[in-house]
């Protein structure tokens, strides 16, 4: 089974308004990729991205996985550091760390230490069964 | 205009609150025990359950609210009064397929699916109607969940004040420490919502929280 990385430079982002930002990686997301997003959203947007991933659900779409992966949280005690970081991000938006988000029907679970960051998958077996079951219930439905 | 209108209802609002207005949500991601909290804080005070709970996640699928709930501290001295809200948890992926494995029909398992996905909805959108929150996590498994850490940093964006609830401590594979470490900025404390244990300890917490 293959799977393809989509990768989102923040750049792509930076001129949309939350919204479209969101409705732009999800489409990503239901095309069967997993996207790589240069830093991170903002945290209403992360809860707009799990609104709308549940408004997608369907019999073929089940949700995402996400994960983000935020070197900041190593330099919590460095406080003038933490006020530059605040400051360029104001500005600049939040281009630290990246962000992973997944179709749930493929990635299966998102671990992450701080060294390592792993992709569960479905397996193809899996996939393949739930393929199968899907054609036959389209097939039964158009009859 | 709008702002100066926004001002006036916030201010004068804030002003006139009665303490019996304050809403307490109950959050987390599903299975954790926020209704098994909610039914054992209103037994304990209402003397009558909240809602049904099941060991099939998403049991919770609309937002339930009792209203006046008063607990006391533990000297007994001091009284709070908050309308409870119990939330569904919280999820990014819902598979109906999920709900058939724990033995449902297909039809109800689609149904099921559906209404969770609009009880996730419907609880983020509620995050901007609490007043303070209490997080119901699972003490047996990963905090570090994507799902924790969402729902912490909005209600960190939206200044709402947090209390974070380490629930099933009766379990063997409970750990509060790693709870502790993952969320270090709040107060957490250890509870057992099914037995009861250290609620006492839960209400005192809720009266440093509570604004």
């Amino acid at each position: 089974m293959s799977l393809t990385l989509q990768f989102v430079p923040y750049n792509d982002i930076v001129a949309l308004g939350s919204a479209r930002r969101v409705n732009k990686l999800m489409n990503i997301v239901k095309e069967n990729k997993v996207v790589l997003l240069e830093g991170r959203l903002k945290k209403e947007e992360e809860a707009d991205l799990i609104s709308i991933a549940m408004e997608e659900i369907d019999n073929k779409f089940k949700g995402i996985e996400l994960a983000v992966i935020d070197p900041k949280k190593e330099d919590s005690r460095n406080m003038f550091k933490n006020m530059k970081t605040g400051f360029v991000n104001l500005v600049l938006g939040d281009r630290q760390g990246f962000t992973v988000i997944g179709p749930a029907t493929i990635i299966k679970e998102i671990k992450k230490d701080p060294n390592n960051i792993q992709l569960f998958t479905m397996d193809a077996g899996s996939k393949r069964k739930r393929e199968a079951q899907q054609k036959l219930a389209d097939a039964a439905a158009a009859k | 205009m709008g702002f100066f209108t926004g001002f006036f209802n916030k201010f004068f609002g804030k002003l006139f609150l009665k303490k019996k207005d304050i809403k307490l949500g109950l959050y987390g991601p599903p299975n954790a025990g926020k209704t098994t909290l909610a039914n054992t804080i209103c037994k304990d005070i209402l003397g009558e359950e909240m809602g049904t709970v099941s060991n099939i996640a998403h049991e919770t699928r609309e937002i339930q609210i009792k209203e006046q709930i008063c607990i006391k501290s533990k000297d007994g001295k001091k009284e709070l009064m908050f309308n409870l809200v119990d939330t569904p948890g919280i999820a990014t992926k819902i598979d109906y397929e999920d709900f058939m494995k724990s033995g449902m029909k297909e039809a109800e398992a689609k149904q099921r699916a559906k209404e969770a996905t609009k009880g996730v909805v419907d609880a983020i959108k509620w995050l901007d109607e609490m007043d303070s929150v209490v997080i119901v996590l699972d003490a047996t498994k990963d905090p570090y969940s994507q799902v924790n850490i969402t729902i912490v940093g909005n209600l960190a964006a939206r200044d709402i004040p947090v209390l974070i609830a380490a629930n099933k401590v009766d379990l063997k594979k409970a750990d509060i420490n790693k709870v502790k470490a993952a969320f270090p900025q709040y107060d957490v404390v250890g509870i057992s919502a099914k037995y009861g244990k250290n609620i006492q300890d839960f209400y005192d917490a809720l009266f440093k929280v509570i604004r």
